[in-house]
């Protein structure tokens, strides 16, 4: 089966750089899975979990703002945030809650009457809660 | 003629600064190397980003539609200036030629009848040009505490300048910082984030993305971002600079006080051997007295 370059990289550091067989990216319309020859594509990431196939094995990291280019050569995904997933300890993925929890509650007080953002931070904090039970951690209420 | 006493003083004194300045050349380039090697990973992200903004403004940036990080407001009225320098001195010229190249940009925007609002970013460039200006400034922006500048920081900067951005606070915002060449060079830059602009690659070739959802809306997600990229990566390039400025700062203060100490010590033993021989012709014309 024909590869593609996988590459990973967050504003502060190159995560990952290797030869895929397949990626599943959380894309904001819904998950998506790129594989070799995919249609040249661009779309943008929610948070959620991107998974990574590869020849020995797979690897999952947190991803969540940001965007990926998908061309027929391979997957660039640019996130604003970027762990491995091994690295999301409770300690860490409460704090990305607690995070997305305060942006809910901000968004609330700041615009009473304007759906909008208050709907997409509701939609911010259920991605995190959802992004905890992939990964087998659960959200403190 | 200072007497004996005081120019040992004086060369123990220079000795001590010379070891300082030593320890503090050897810090920097410790930290140069750390500051160096995080602006480096940043730049994949950074090229990428503005690969495809680029690509993305191009299409979209004609319509009528275009968000207005990208088209501007329309008007360039008031303008707000991001000034970004180091929290400590110490650094040569470091500070004081972003502080200079901001205020000559001020005032010729202020010669024009525009409107200037000042953000200050690390609190020597703030000192630097506050008697100046010191009436425009809007905001500051502590990184004392902040030992590794990280997203981020850079992130509530671009989140605190968008949202004066959406209140209509300005129309044109503009970054200083000194981009990183190396050691000896910097060079302090002007450049404008907010409307973005970006460099088409002129050989890229033309690659039909789809897009998904459609392009206006991820411009408009990503245009947000994209002014937080430009604050992150510039602060990348000072924290670089920073480092390079204050290594070779002190590196010439190290070199300064080692040749004076080579001239106070001779100064030191020619006295001493005035001393010496004064003592002996008082002996000697003591003795042929008797």
């Amino acid at each position: 089966m024909a590869n593609l370059q996988f590459d990973l990289v967050s504003p502060e550091r190159r995560l990952a750089s290797v030869e895929a067989t397949e990626v599943q990216i959380p894309a904001a319309d819904g998950d998506m899975t790129a594989m070799a020859n995919h249609a040249p594509t661009i779309t943008t990431l929610r948070p959620g979990v991107l998974t990574v196939v590869h020849g020995s094995g797979s690897d999952q990291y947190i991803v969540s703002g940001g965007f990926a280019e998908i061309t027929a050569a391979g997957v660039s995904v640019l996130a604003e945030q970027a762990l491995p997933k091994a690295e999301v300890t409770q300690e860490v993925y409460d704090q990305m809650v607690a995070d997305a929890k305060a942006a809910h509650a901000a968004a609330q007080d700041n615009f009473k009457n304007e759906p909008g953002p208050v709907d997409e931070a509701a939609k911010l904090l259920s991605d995190m809660v959802a992004i905890g039970g992939t990964i087998g951690l659960s959200a403190k209420n | 003629m200072p007497n004996l006493k005081d120019l040992k003083n004086r060369i123990a004194s220079v000795k001590s600064t010379r070891k300082i300045t030593k320890a503090m050349q050897m810090v920097a380039a410790a930290k140069l190397r750390r500051a160096q090697d995080a602006a480096e990973a940043s730049r994949p992200y950074t090229e990428r980003f503005n690969a495809v903004m680029g690509g993305l403004a191009a299409s979209v940036g004609g319509s009528d539609s275009a968000p207005k990080l990208l088209s501007g407001t329309g008007s360039d009225q008031v303008q707000l200036l991001i000034v970004m320098t180091a929290e400590r001195g110490l650094c040569g010229g470091f500070n004081g030629n972003i502080a200079k190249l901001a205020k000559s940009h001020a005032q010729k925007l202020i010669a024009d009848g525009k409107t200037v609002k000042i953000v200050t970013v690390g609190k020597k460039g703030r000192d630097a040009i506050k008697r100046d200006l010191g009436e425009y400034f809007v905001d500051h922006v502590d990184l004392t505490e902040v030992k590794r500048v990280g997203y981020a920081n850079a992130q509530a900067i671009a989140k605190d300048v968008l949202a004066r951005f959406d209140a209509a606070e300005f129309d044109v915002a503009t970054i200083f910082f000194a981009r990183f060449e190396n050691v000896v060079v910097q060079h302090p830059t002007a450049q404008q984030v907010i409307p973005a602009k970006f460099e088409v690659a002129e050989d890229a070739e033309a690659t039909l993305y789809d897009y998904e959802p459609g392009e206006e809306e991820i411009l408009a997600d990503l245009l947000p971002r994209g002014v937080a990229t430009a604050i992150f990566s510039a602060l990348l390039e000072n924290a670089a600079s920073e480092q390079g400025a204050r290594m070779s700062a002190m590196d010439n203060a190290t070199r300064n006080a080692g040749e004076m100490i080579d001239k106070l010590t001779i100064e030191f033993n020619r006295s001493r051997q005035a001393v010496i021989t004064n003592e002996l012709i008082e002996i000697i014309s003591g003795a042929e007295a008797l």
